[in-house]
């Protein structure tokens, strides 16, 4: 079972990355663009079978490694 | 009381660590002992240790998030068990990133605010001197140190913050020349001017500047040279 984890730097966390793609993307003449947010996405190949269990265990991988919940915040799906 | 030869230091090594020849350096000037290399993948620290370092560096190639690999490595586990006990830790640079994600001290340090590496001479201010790492300088004293880093935007909510600051928790912020933490000063961005940081109970310390890089006249100046000095007499 394959589980992605999306990991965001919360709201009212700076993120420098996401205003740099930004000003790229304006130089590039895209118009219209708004605020850029920056983040990563994880894939994990997980063993478990059971889809409720391979979800909890993907949650408390994010919450103690994959994202730093001081700053981030992360949704599980499995795929 | 100490034995003689002063006090026993540990330098953590992480692959990736570059900084803690230097350390080394500084900490053997002051304590009069050369410290001991400590691998990652220990699981317990030499008897008798009494402060642990942890450097400067790109810690696992700064992979995930800066020092979030090495907080979880083997030798994270003895040494928050070291500071549970009260020991002494100072993390700087990667070394501080690390204290952060292993929660042995609060909040984030981010990727700093205007996205360039800085490698630069910094001035910060010593906010207190009853600590074990500051009693050899005077309250208010501006201090030159080096700093190069790309993520040392100190972050935490505002909660933090104001709880760091209530406590007399933050140990250095980043000042101009006159000695005021002014916007401007804050070259990467960090909350509050916010350097660096203690634990409550005062005996972890974590900062983004070097103090190590400046204990010699050699190096053009020993603005870092109380720092270790108190910490031999600690």
């Amino acid at each position: 079972m394959k589980a992605r984890v999306t990991v965001m730097p919360k709201s009212g966390v700076l993120d420098p990355q996401g205003k740099a793609i930004g000003h790229a993307l304006a130089s590039l003449g895209f118009a219209g663009v708004g605020e850029v947010r920056a983040g990563k996405v994880i894939e994990l190949e997980l063993a478990e079978t059971d889809p409720a269990r391979a979800k909890e265990t993907a949650e408390e991988m994010a919450r103690r490694l994959l994202a730093n919940t001081v700053i981030e915040s992360f949704c599980v799906e499995l795929v | 009381m100490r034995v003689e030869g002063g006090m026993r230091a540990g330098v953590v090594v992480f692959p990736g660590t570059n900084r803690e020849r230097d350390m080394m350096i500084a900490l053997e000037r002051a304590t009069g002992r050369r410290p001991e290399v400590l691998w990652h993948r220990e699981t317990a620290l030499p008897a008798g240790i009494d402060l642990v370092v942890l450097c400067g560096g790109f810690s696992y190639g700064d992979y995930l998030r800066c020092g979030a690999i090495a907080a979880r490595s083997p030798i994270m586990r003895p040494i928050a068990e070291h500071a549970a006990r009260g020991g002494l830790i100072l993390g700087v640079c990667n070394g501080f990133q690390i204290l952060c994600e292993a929660g042995l001290l609060p909040g984030a340090l981010l990727r700093n605010a205007g996205m360039r590496f800085l490698s630069m001479e910094c001035r910060m201010r010593v906010e207190r001197t009853d600590t074990p790492f500051t009693a050899h300088y005077q309250r208010g004293q501006v201090i030159r140190a080096p700093m190069a880093h790309g993520d040392g935007n100190y972050f935490a909510d505002a909660a933090t913050l104001d709880r760091l600051e209530g406590e007399g928790r933050i140990a250095f912020r980043y000042v101009d020349a006159t000695g005021a933490a002014t916007g401007a000063a804050a070259l990467n961005g960090a909350a509050r001017n916010i350097a660096g940081i203690y634990s409550e109970n005062l005996r972890v310390l974590g900062l983004m500047p070097h103090p190590e890089d400046l204990v010699d006249p050699l190096m053009g100046g020993t603005d870092g040279l109380p720092l270790f000095e108190s910490l031999a007499a600690a």
